[in-house]
């Protein structure tokens, strides 16, 4: 039993929903309680979807538990393909009707349907949402696969695979990433799920190869296929300037085409230029805590360091199915992940790690708010929010310019911080009040939310060196008390003063 | 397909059509998107899934509280496969949680579908838990689960297990009115003064804070501010309460007769009442007018939700002039909607209606305005019907003659904004 505020990911049925939403010519029959029927909503409001999810829900209740909930299940799965009459019926189980094991795929079978079954087994108290879409689009493709022999797929195509529905911004990176694979003459054989009908994904074969955009979702389909059909796939995700550049020279590899055209279109890009730009120097050595899915937390990390000149001081990720990506990359960085789906551990090693900016999930957000941070949204879980009208992407060049945008906007600008640090008694102009373009809306933590120590054992701090401390703004003053306590503990002394201060000022920089 | 069932037809109420098949409602656990607001000292623990947590957290957007007063334990393999006793990791959860939320009085233990499916005993646990402990925080039990509640019946069964435990009044205590029913701050404080300007005493639950502490006995009589209260109201009753019959206070029509019965209950003056309500009666009307050329001669369907629709139907129909094409609703307790329904005349109230045939008929008949749940309101939307969010109706306060006004703006909202835009 696990107790927990906010969850990261919804159960792994969530991600079938996720896949079958994304498709066209598919239904999926869930049995599941009455009350399930809120993941609708997840499509309809958070992403604004214009049709319900193509799903059908048993909706039982307690009085069919005593007479026949298969028979329900029978009923509803005839019921479906009657009504929508779909190329395919997805067939699987919420956690409740898992406890009831009626399989949904045996009984579908028995049914005569005159459409193809796909059952799919969705452990609900051992697995979660990426897994759950990860685990359909597997099966999908596994189900529905002609298999085409190597020398008969047409050369220089790519099949798309990840994008689906309630994902991060999938709808804005497949355009981005389509106008580099055209860009490079590469033709899109099939993009799946998004917008794919069953009979797309049966002539996935015919592509030469794959380009994985989301590994949580993609990656069990596409080794599948790298493995059992010898179709090659791609490993970078094109999120940054630099991933971007490398993603081109992996993709035309593939294709066995020149990279020159795609890697052209980095002229368009304004985030390198705006990077080096003199007032851009206030960036420098930006602490930065990230957090998010795998492939996310780690494209925000590289991006982070290479492109912004941010020091990333934390790096960690909800998702344990591809948490060694995240430990690789920490590695990388110098630092420990944190791989937890407990959003107190992470508030708690965001407060530790004091940063002055975290990167992550619509739960961040929470946390950052509560400590006073500033905080832009790189991953799901997202709200409806994070589904801008205007296009977004993560992905491509002008993915780079959007993650400019998305990191800098929630920050006090150079001078203005210079100014903070300066008069700090000012009455309506003071840290305390948040970046002035950001209006009231972002304030500085209550008082008593800001930690008394940054480190468990830290020599005291004398009034002197306290009140000095409070001299220094916000959104580094954390910083300052963890190199003063941290100078302090290393030389064993017993108390914290102006000088040890002043000392490890001296010793670490600004 | 089946066809729909007419059934319990009597002449002087609207007929109440059953056709089962998939719903498309929230279950009871959503209730604790308001209570957990409501009652300031309590804390909801969920005994679920990850689906739980993830329908509470999505159900409402509510994730706009950095710690809320509400979080699930979830269920793992190991609680199901019996490797470990459930019941010491719920002990365990619980008193990790007590220990970060020391100034919790009351916790409830909510049952969900996977619970009441493996039978995990919650009743069994609080009691336990009570006694471990004492003197700091009461725990109590009820089920939120989809299999045995819809939406706002969490609610019910939250103050069914409220009042189980509430003192038993002494035998000379004098007449008591027991407004039941989660109303909002603004509401239930407008209700306080016109209650004390009739004369009435009144208590309220679910109360703010220390929601046990209420006496309830024979010299309770109990006004359900909230239609949805079937197993409440037992309860009550069982406690030996009296129930007085009345409309909702929804708009002016329904506030009054709502009051009205409860000053005839408590033997007011007539004058004194007719005096007591005239002026606020007055405003409510004139708020009214203001909305009555948008709503005048619209039709409206209702799909089931909260029970609230029957009352929301009659307003809508008796003060503003609306037709109602269908009125769904989850379930309809005969009994306490009694009152309503013999206001609303002949419009048939369709119960737990299955989504697909019921979109079927919205579709064909295309009503002016559709009141429906939030994963259907977008896609009709996006077929060209005005729709209402009915999570709002839950959401806001609706109930009084000070928000008559703003309950009919609820429902004029929509076909304004659809006026305004042009594109």
């Amino acid at each position: 039993m696990e107790l927990t505020l906010w969850t990261y990911e919804g159960p792994p049925h969530i991600g079938a929903m996720r896949i079958a939403t994304a498709m066209r010519d598919t239904h999926l029959v869930l049995h599941a309680p009455q009350g399930d029927t809120y993941a609708d909503l997840l499509f309809t409001m958070i992403e604004r979807r214009d049709a319900r999810p193509p799903v059908t829900y048993t909706t039982f209740q307690a009085r069919d538990l005593g007479s026949d909930t298969a028979e329900l299940f029978k009923n509803a799965a005839r019921q479906a393909v009657e009504r929508h009459r779909p190329g395919l019926l997805l067939v699987g189980a919420s956690c409740t009707a898992e406890l009831l094991q009626d399989d949904p795929g045996g009984l579908a079978k028995t049914l005569g349907l005159n459409v193809p079954v796909l059952p799919l087994e969705l452990p609900a108290y051992q697995k979660k949402e990426d897994w759950g879409a990860a685990e359909t689009l597997y099966r999908l493709v596994r189900g529905l696969h002609r298999p085409v022999a190597p020398e008969d797929r047409k050369p220089a195509t790519c099949n798309i695979l990840g994008p689906c529905a309630l994902g991060f911004r999938h709808r804005d990176d497949l355009t981005e990433v389509k106008a580099i694979l055209a860009q490079l003459g590469i033709a899109v054989n099939v993009v799946a799920p998004e917008g794919a009908t069953p009979a797309d994904i049966a002539r996935l074969g015919e592509a030469s190869f794959n380009v994985v955009l989301y590994p949580e979702i993609a990656d069990t389909a596409a080794d599948w296929l790298e493995r059992t059909h010898k179709q090659q796939r791609t490993h970078t995700v094109p999120i940054g300037v630099g991933a971007t550049r490398d993603f081109i020279a992996e993709v035309a590899a593939l294709a066995g085409v020149d990279p020159a055209p795609a890697l052209a279109l980095e002229s368009q890009c304004r985030m390198p230029w705006y990077s080096r730009s003199i007032d851009s120097t206030y960036l420098t050595g930006k602490r930065v805590f990230i957090f998010g899915d795998a492939t996310h937390a780690v494209a925000a990390a590289r991006v982070a360091r290479d492109e912004f000149g941010f020091e990333v001081v934390g790096l960690g990720t909800y998702s344990r199915t591809h948490a060694r990506l995240v430990r690789a990359a920490a590695k990388d960085h110098g630092l420990e992940a944190l791989v937890s789906d407990d959003y107190l551990e992470v508030e708690e090693a965001i407060r530790a790690a004091q940063p002055e900016m975290v990167l992550g999930t619509q739960m961040e957000r929470h946390i950052a708010k509560r400590l006073g941070i500033a905080c832009a949204v790189i991953s799901a879980p997202a709200h409806v929010q994070d589904y801008p009208a205007r296009r977004s992407p993560q992905m491509g060049f002008e993915g780079a310019n959007v993650l400019w945008d998305a990191f800098v906007h929630p920050l006090t600008m150079g001078l203005e911080e210079h100014l903070l640090a300066m008069f700090r008694e000012d009455s309506e102009f003071h840290d305390a009040a948040g970046p002035s373009h950001l209006g009231k809306a972002a304030v500085a933590p209550p008082a008593n939310d800001e930690p008394q120590t940054a480190l468990a054992d830290a020599p005291c701090w004398d009034a002197d060196a306290e009140a000095e401390l409070k001299k220094i703004p916000f959104f580094v003053r954390g910083k300052a008390r963890r190199n003063t306590e941290a100078f302090a503990a290393e030389r064993g002394a017993a108390s914290i003063t102006l000088d040890t201060l002043y000392e490890a000022k001296a010793h670490y920089g600004r | 397909m089946s066809a729909p069932v007419p059934c319990i037809t009597d002449a002087a109420a609207p007929a109440i059509v059953r056709d089962p098949g998939q719903r498309a409602v929230f279950c009871g656990l959503t209730g604790i998107v308001w209570l957990h607001r409501k009652i300031e000292d309590a804390f909801f623990l969920v005994v679920g899934s990850r689906t739980c947590a993830h329908l509470i957290q999505s159900a409402a957007g509510v994730m706009i509280f950095a710690e809320p007063r509400f979080a699930t334990a979830i269920l793992g393999e190991r609680d199901l496969a019996g490797m470990a006793d459930a019941n010491d990791e719920l002990d365990r959860v619980v008193a990790r949680l007590l220990e970060r939320r020391p100034e919790v009085r009351t916790l409830f233990l909510v049952g969900s579908c996977p619970s009441e499916v493996i039978k995990l005993d919650l009743a069994k646990a609080a009691q336990r838990l009570s006694r471990e402990h004492v003197g700091r925080t009461r725990v109590l039990s009820y089920s939120g689960s989809g299999i045995e509640t819809t939406f706002t019946q969490g609610e019910d069964a939250c103050l069914a297990s409220i009042v189980r435990e509430l003192p038993i009044a002494s035998a000379h205590a004098a007449p008591e009115l027991l407004v039941v029913g989660a109303l909002a701050d603004v509401v239930e404080d407008q209700f306080v003064r016109l209650f004390e300007q009739l004369g009435i005493a009144v208590r309220f639950l679910p109360s703010r804070r220390a929601v046990l502490d209420t006496p309830v006995g024979e010299h309770t009589q109990v006004l359900l501010a909230q239609p949805f209260l079937t197993d409440t109201l037992a309860a009550l009753e069982k406690r030996g309460a009296r129930h007085i019959a009345a409309p909702f206070p929804l708009g002016a029509e329904g506030t009054e007769a709502w009051l009205r019965a409860a000053a005839e209950a408590f033997g007011v003056d007539p004058e004194h009442f007719e005096d007591t309500i005239a002026l606020p009666r007055a405003r409510a009307r004139r708020a009214l007018d203001r909305y009555r050329p948008a709503l005048t001669g619209r039709r409206i369907a209702f799909f089931p939700d909260s029970q609230l629709e029957p009352a929301l139907a009659r307003f809508l129909s008796r003060e503003m002039g609306m037709r109602a094409d269908e009125i769904g609703t989850p379930y309809c307790d005969r009994r306490i909607m009694g009152p309503e329904l013999a206001l609303l005349g002949d419009s048939a109230v369709h119960e737990a209606c299955d989504v697909e045939r019921q979109l079927d008929r919205v579709r064909a008949s295309r009503p002016d305005l559709t009141v429906c749940g939030l994963g259907l309101a977008n896609p009709l939307e996006a077929e060209g019907l005005a729709t209402k969010w009915s999570i709002e109706l839950v959401f806001s306060p609706i109930q009084g003659f000070e928000q008559a006004g703003d309950l009919a703006e609820l429902f004029a909202r929509p076909l304004a904004r659809r006026e305004r835009l042009a594109v």
